[in-house]
């Protein structure tokens, strides 16, 4: 048993309002300087749609991901030697218009426009560029369906739906989409790390953190096709891949990623799991049905005495293991079994785990008629708005008993708070649906607390990093850095000649 | 004297420069290492130019070296007329290939308004001195024919010359005015190597054939009990 710690996340859908306060507190932090203002290494995404950049879940589009050959596991992308064939041009690789081209606006034309007729405008102007743009996409182009007839209509998720379900998917009255914010799932089994030509991304062994060295990329950008959830992104000014960096240096310092801070929805959720990379190998090769409980069985339980004596044997100290016992990403994902991996058939291990919406509650019947009258006023799983097997695809790999078992608990735990709250329910109703999803009312009244009522220490437990004795360990000088602010590269980022 | 110069002195110099160089940049500046690619900016045009370039330049440029290693066996090889036929086609047709690839790159940073935002006066500089080396080569293995028979009677000497630290001058001094500015054209490259995006070129990621696909970084030392 090979012990290893990894800073897991949980993001609540339901919870979740789509007002990209995240993306903007990380943009504000991190990607805006020339090069990387199209980058958006937290987005916000509508679905059913296609996404940023469009389409990244279409891998015979960009080859993301792993694939199983017999029994071995390689990148989609190819062979080693096939890929670096594709070096001089890698067919795969998203381009600034699967993106968007950044803009901002001619602002000073509104003071400096000279008298006329017509009221002065401020025109859109790219920021590659500087020339006027006429916008054709942006961030958010597809936002609460949006253009839903060329983006969400055209969804990869929706192609396991028969024709008549996307029809009544898309029928005005049953209109339906949920949001689906993503960062870089910091994967154990990383794609971006597994195509690097250079070597130069590679994961933190002490907190799972995925990295790319600024100094050893040269370029090559196959990460950026090789990713399936296309978080590695190009800084076409210096030449470099850039991704999300989960904000080690708050972390470091004690403090919740930027984008976890500032939710408004208090959505996110982050903490320590504990996981077995002895394992890691024969966990990606498992069929695709049980890849979720597959991925599940990695984590381990940090209170079982032996996991604690090896983590320790790893270099994992105390308030390490304290904060894996408390984390709230272990029990929604191992405990209660409610949070699901983002398209685990990518085969990457995802560390970024989605608790799946339950809205809308009421379901509509016939004629578009919302049925308030009966007991089944909440409906049922089978008959919610949101189709289940467009639900599998995003969150288990299409086993739709997975989806449906976490369904059904928050399901339960909804009912149960109604039946004990507010009486719109039965307690009867509630007890059978506590039932039968196999939990009892002192965990539904636990997940309830953790859902709705959590304090910023429930949602962000976060260990201490104690960098002051890393940096003693690696220069073996406690004065050295002793009047500085961190230690390392103070290059500037300049562009090569 | 001016043959000494350049065919004698030229050579060292740039080499020099060439190594200095690269080292200086190599410790100061390693950020900078990178293949500055623009297919992110634009994906279309890049595939005409760069693809019949890479593959082009890297075989011609195997060529030139294969004639210096192997003098005698290009030689032997061309003993048969049909294969030294098919040895200055193919090498023609290369040179071609690689002419044309250049001219879509050239003609694409010039034309692709995004393109044109990020290119440097080293980048046109660097295009324009590559452009060149095409010209006078293709042009030499045009107007002087059988380039791969006199190649290793002369040139071959010439290098080998260089590399013992005995140039001998006299192999390039009788040589075509196009010849000479092609082998002077060369050392300029060399010379600008370092200060360009060519040093790319020593970044190719073999290594990448035989590395486990995962890297995991300690970044505190392990402690084990």
């Amino acid at each position: 048993m090979d012990v290893r710690a990894q800073i897991a996340t949980t993001f609540h859908l339901d919870k979740c309002i789509g007002c990209h306060t995240c993306s903007l507190a990380c943009n504000n932090l991190w990607t805006s300087r020339p090069g990387t203002e199209y980058m958006w290494w937290n987005n916000v995404e509508t679905k059913p749609g296609t996404g940023y950049p469009t389409l990244w879940e279409d891998q015979d589009k960009y080859r993301g991901g792993w694939e199983l050959k017999g029994n071995s596991l390689r990148p989609r992308l190819g062979g080693r030697v096939g890929m670096l064939t594709n070096l001089f041009y890698n067919p795969y690789l998203p381009a600034m218009d699967d993106y968007y081209e950044p803009w901002t606006y001619q602002y000073d034309h509104l003071f400096n426009a000279p008298q006329g007729p017509d009221q002065p405008t401020a025109r859109p102007i790219s920021k590659v560029t500087g020339q006027y743009l006429d916008l054709e996409a942006g961030p958010n182009w597809d936002d609460d369906l949006g253009g839903s007839p060329v983006y969400a209509r055209n969804d990869v998720n929706l192609a396991k739906l028969t024709e008549t379900e996307q029809q009544a998917l898309f029928s005005i009255e049953q209109k339906v989409f949920f949001y689906l914010p993503r960062i870089c799932n910091h994967c154990l089994n990383p794609g971006c790390v597994g195509v690097c030509p250079s070597g130069a991304i590679y994961k933190r062994a002490e907190d799972g953190v995925v990295l790319v060295s600024q100094e050893k990329c040269r370029g090559w950008r196959f990460c950026v096709s090789g990713c399936p959830y296309k978080k590695p992104y190009y800084n076409w000014n210096t030449g470099k891949s850039e991704k999300c960096i989960l904000c080690y240096p708050r972390m470091e310092t004690g403090q919740a990623p930027a984008c976890f801070h500032s939710c408004v929805g208090r959505i996110r959720y982050i903490g320590v799991l504990l996981y077995d990379a002895d394992r890691i190998e024969e966990i990606t090769k498992v069929p695709e049905a049980e890849l979720v409980a597959a991925q599940r069985s990695l984590i381990l339980d940090p209170a079982d005495p032996e996991v604690i004596a090896a983590a320790k044997k790893n270099g994992i100290d105390d308030e390490w293991l304290e904060a894996a016992r408390k984390s709230p990403t272990y029990k929604f994902v191992k405990e209660w079994e409610v949070a699901l991996p983002l398209h685990s058939e990518f085969r990457t291990l995802p560390m970024l785990f989605y608790i799946p919406p339950l809205l809308p509650v009421v379901a509509t019947t016939e004629n578009g008629n919302y049925n308030v009258a009966d007991s089944e006023f909440f409906g049922s799983i089978e008959t919610s708005r949101i189709p289940i097997q467009y639900m599998a695809s995003l969150f288990s790999a299409g086993n739709e008993e997975i989806i449906k078992k976490a369904l059904r608990i928050l399901w339960a735990v909804r009912s149960s708070q109604q039946a004990s709250r507010v009486g719109l329910i039965d307690e009867d109703v509630a007890a059978a649906q506590l039932a039968e999803a196999g939990i009892t009312a002192e965990i539904a009244e636990e997940i309830s607390r953790l859902t709705a009522l959590p304090r910023v220490a429930d949602r962000y437990v976060l260990p201490p990093y104690h960098r002051e004795m890393a940096i003693e360990e690696l220069t073996g000088d406690t004065q050295q850095h002793k009047y500085e602010v961190g230690f390392g590269s103070t290059q500037s980022p300049r562009r090569g000649p | 004297m001016i043959d000494f110069i350049v065919f004698a002195v030229l050579p060292y110099v740039a080499l020099a420069i060439a190594i200095v160089g690269l080292i200086w940049r190599y410790r100061t500046d390693q950020f900078s290492f990178s293949s500055v690619s623009s297919q992110f900016l634009e994906n279309r045009k890049l595939f005409w130019g760069s693809v019949p370039w890479h593959y082009g330049i890297i075989l011609i440029l195997l060529g030139h070296l294969f004639g210096v290693l192997f003098p005698s066996g290009v030689m032997a090889f061309n003993g048969v007329p049909v294969r030294l036929y098919v040895l200055e086609v193919t090498g023609l047709a290369l040179g071609l290939l690689v002419l044309v690839g250049l001219v879509f790159l050239l003609l694409r940073r010039g034309t692709d308004e995004r393109i044109r935002s990020v290119t440097t006066r080293m980048d046109l500089l660097l295009l324009l001195l590559l452009l060149l080396s095409i010209i006078t080569g293709l042009g030499t293995a045009i107007f002087y024919r059988w380039g791969s028979g006199w190649y290793v009677q002369t040139a071959t000497p010439y290098l080998r010359s260089l590399f013992t630290l005995s140039p001998a001058v006299g192999y390039m001094a009788s040589m075509p005015l196009l010849v000479k500015i092609h082998a002077v054209n060369a050392s300029v490259i060399l010379a600008v190597f370092p200060f360009t995006r060519l040093v790319h070129m020593l970044s190719v990621p073999l290594a990448y054939l035989w590395r486990p696909y995962q890297i995991v970084l300690w970044g505190r030392r392990r402690i084990r009990q």
